[in-house]
């Protein structure tokens, strides 16, 4: 048998893995948020059931801090391949639950987001959300497994895996409890990218180099200056040339200098990168050893 | 570029984690803002060296904590040549259950063996378990090579035993390399300290070993996954059966069998991303329509009529028991075949397979955790199988607790 193409086999595992979703589950979700991981999730579940719909609506949960070039592709697209998109905004919750919104110089919503995943997935009684965390991010999410059950406070219990084998999920589970699904578990960052551009996928225009006008911070991480961020007189105002490798929220999210215009420029600067795409763009890593083993743990995605 | 999945077994105490920190810490794999953090952190916790590579791997506070790998985790790193995906798995007894996780989607096995203590119980547990999964090739690493002097005699003793001990197993293609993990002696670059050996360095060789597919034939199977059935204006009668090619190829126009009902038909279309094709070859993704109206839903097979697996509603398998609570006879149980799923219940625990000697020890009908049985199981629906020898896909599957729905078994078929 000849071997195929690595990308092939990425693509083939992901597709497969939705496919099982669909076969296993009542009320999936696919969890979009307008960046690069989950444009490709809806790529490859376009892959998955074409010329059917899909057996999921997008979901995508709206800090109220995301960046408007994410928030309009996500939008176009949802009105583009005709599929149900619902939104939910952190804003609403903090609102409702009376809860502490993000404090400091740049206020996260991170933490919060939880608390709205957790009421969207109760509202619509999702009994699988599909994501597009991939294991190479973080050393906590490389322990995850592809189908990971999480309990009725949407909590991962990282000693009580089930354990997966082969291609064989098990998606079995409890009324009250949801199953996290993760597709391209196994792809890293320039799997991604090169993913990108052998399938031609576009991408929301802050992927690419841009001017921009930033915050240069004291650990030298470029911070996009903003109404949410708290400007200060001995603030160090820079305009570079940038983009951003992860798309989250405008005040966590770091942009990276960079001379890149097409995915083949950011192909090439990321085999030269030396910084990993969450220790250059994620100020919320930065806080523990465990910082992600604990938010997962509490319903984080 | 190709892909290979590999698992290393072994313990930390074999240098195991410290090996593969070294394949990606050497291969640059490891991104600057990591190395600062595990510097950091190796002068808290760390054990040997100026960066413990051990902690690349550990990524549950515990395990730190404790040092020790507990779970599986996944690594990936690519050169030049091919992208690898490693299943780091732990290496003690208490967790043959993880091994055997990561072990089953591998095409090759990294076992450690330290030079100073050579064939361990160990050494023979995570080989039987390797020749259990139908592991295509075994890499077997004498590690810490420089505590013996790097010593060639010591080096083939331990080939020689090897090689003794895994002639009664089922293992096709066993490989050595002696090496140092620790001082990177034969990991990436060949050592100056073992002129002696002719062979590659590690990453040598995992570049550019032929993956097998794991015992693979070229009979084609293929599942139903999910029935796609737009119902619009335009498709009213589109009816495909969307899966992937487990194994072999499909052709439009082939002559086919529906499983388990036995209904021959003909393959009509097959598309690939919307795309018509007219061969389908192995892990492809496709939609599949067929001639007839067939009565047709998810776990069903479609295989070629002239090829047909055998379609019972008992099997006989070796399981390794996974579940934390032992195992009650009588238990009501799920057997989940891919995408197949039907209850099901152990008829009988026919032997316990002794995980040092490969021998078949009598039952007494208990199954505990990480225990390796040899069981028979009947199916409440007619099960399509094959034997895991022949086919890695139609020959395993899962048992799921119905009360917990926690997997508590995993089974290769005879």
């Amino acid at each position: 048998m000849k071997n195929k193409d690595y990308l092939d086999e990425l693509e083939a595992e992901a597709i497969y893995i939705l496919r099982e979703v669909a076969g296993q589950f009542d009320r999936p979700a696919l969890l979009f948020s307008g960046g690069k991981d989950s444009i490709c999730l809806v790529h490859l579940a376009l892959k998955a059931f074409r010329p059917g719909k899909f057996p999921f609506p997008l979901v995508h949960v709206d800090t109220g801090h995301n960046f408007e070039e994410a928030i309009t592709y996500r939008d176009n697209l949802a009105k583009k391949i005709d599929e149900k998109l619902i939104v939910r905004y952190v804003e609403d919750t903090i609102k409702a639950k009376k809860l502490q919104d993000g404090k400091g110089k740049f206020p996260s919503r991170n933490g919060l987001q939880t608390y709205t995943l957790l009421d969207v997935i109760e509202e619509f009684e999702f009994d699988a959300c599909i994501g597009g965390a991939r294991r190479d991010e973080e050393k906590a999410r490389a322990k995850e497994r592809i189908f990971s059950v999480r309990d009725e406070f949407g909590q991962w219990d990282p000693k009580m895996q089930r354990p997966e084998l082969w291609n064989i999920y098990n998606g079995k589970i409890n009324k009250g409890e949801n199953v996290r699904v993760f597709p391209i578990s196994n792809w890293t960052e320039l799997d991604v990218w090169n993913y990108i551009k052998r399938e031609n996928i576009e991408l929301p225009s802050i992927y690419f180099t841009h001017e921009r006008e930033c915050i240069l911070t004291e650990n030298g991480q470029l911070m996009n200056t903003n109404e949410f961020v708290q400007r200060e007189d001995s603030d160090v105002i820079v305009t570079k040339k940038v983009r951003y490798r992860t798309v989250g929220d405008m005040t966590c999210t770091a942009a990276v200098e960079s001379e890149a215009y097409t995915v083949d420029d950011i192909i090439a600067e990321l085999k030269e990168a030396k910084i990993s795409e969450r220790g250059a763009t994620r100020m919320d890593d930065r806080v523990s050893e465990a910082a992600m083993e604990d938010r997962k743990k509490g319903g984080y995605f | 570029m190709d892909l290979l999945r590999f698992f290393t077994a072994g313990n930390v105490d074999d240098g195991k984690s410290t090996l593969i920190g070294r394949l990606l810490y050497d291969s640059n794999s490891i991104s600057t803002d990591i190395i600062e953090t595990l510097t950091r952190q190796s002068k808290t916790t760390g054990v040997n060296t100026d960066i413990d590579l051990a902690l690349l791997t550990d990524g549950l506070r515990a395990e730190r904590e404790q040092g020790i790998t507990i779970d599986v985790a996944y690594k990936y790193f690519s050169t030049d040549k091919r992208k690898f995906i490693i299943a780091d798995t732990p290496g003690h007894i208490q967790y043959t259950r993880n091994m055997f996780t990561g072990a089953s989607n591998a095409n090759l096995a990294i076992i450690l063996v330290d030079a100073r203590n050579g064939i361990t119980d160990q050494t023979k547990r995570h080989t039987i378990i390797s020749s259990i999964l139908g592991i295509p090739h075994v890499l077997v690493c004498i590690n810490k090579m420089d505590l013996v002097d790097y010593s060639e005699e010591k080096y083939t003793q331990i080939e020689n035993e090897y090689l003794t001990f895994a002639k009664q197993l089922n293992l096709k293609d066993i490989a050595f390399i002696p090496a140092s993990a620790l001082a990177g002696d034969n990991v990436v670059t060949k050592s100056d300290n073992m002129t002696w050996y002719k062979g590659k360095p590690l990453l040598e060789f995992l570049e550019t070993v032929e993956i097998a597919e794991a015992k693979q034939t070229d009979v084609s199977r293929f599942q139903v996954q999910y029935v796609i059935r737009p119902q619009t204006d335009e498709l009213h009668d589109y009816r495909g059966f969307a899966g992937r090619v487990v194994s072999g190829t499909y052709k439009k126009g082939q002559k086919v069998t529906v499983l388990p009902s036995g209904i021959e038909t003909v393959i009509d279309k097959i598309e690939v991303n919307q795309q018509e094709v007219d061969v389908a070859e192995t892990n492809t993704p496709v939609v599949l329509h067929l001639k007839d109206d067939v009565d047709i839903s998810r776990g069903n097979s479609i295989v070629p009529s002239e090829h047909l697996p055998k379609t019972e509603k008992e099997v006989t398998a070796t399981i390794c028991w996974m579940d934390n609570a032992a195992y009650i006879p009588g238990q009501k149980i799920l057997l989940q075949q891919n995408s197949f799923r039907t209850k099901a219940v152990v008829k009988e625990v026919i032997s316990k397979i002794d995980i040092h000697s490969f021998k078949a020890l009598d039952s007494d009908g208990a199954m505990k955790l990480n225990d390796i049985c040899k069981v028979l199981i009947k199916t409440a629906e007619p099960i399509s199988f094959d034997s895991y020898l022949d086919n890695r896909n139609s020959g395993s599957f899962i048992l799921i607790n119905e009360n917990t729905n926690n997997t508590i078994a995993a089974g290769t078929i005879d």
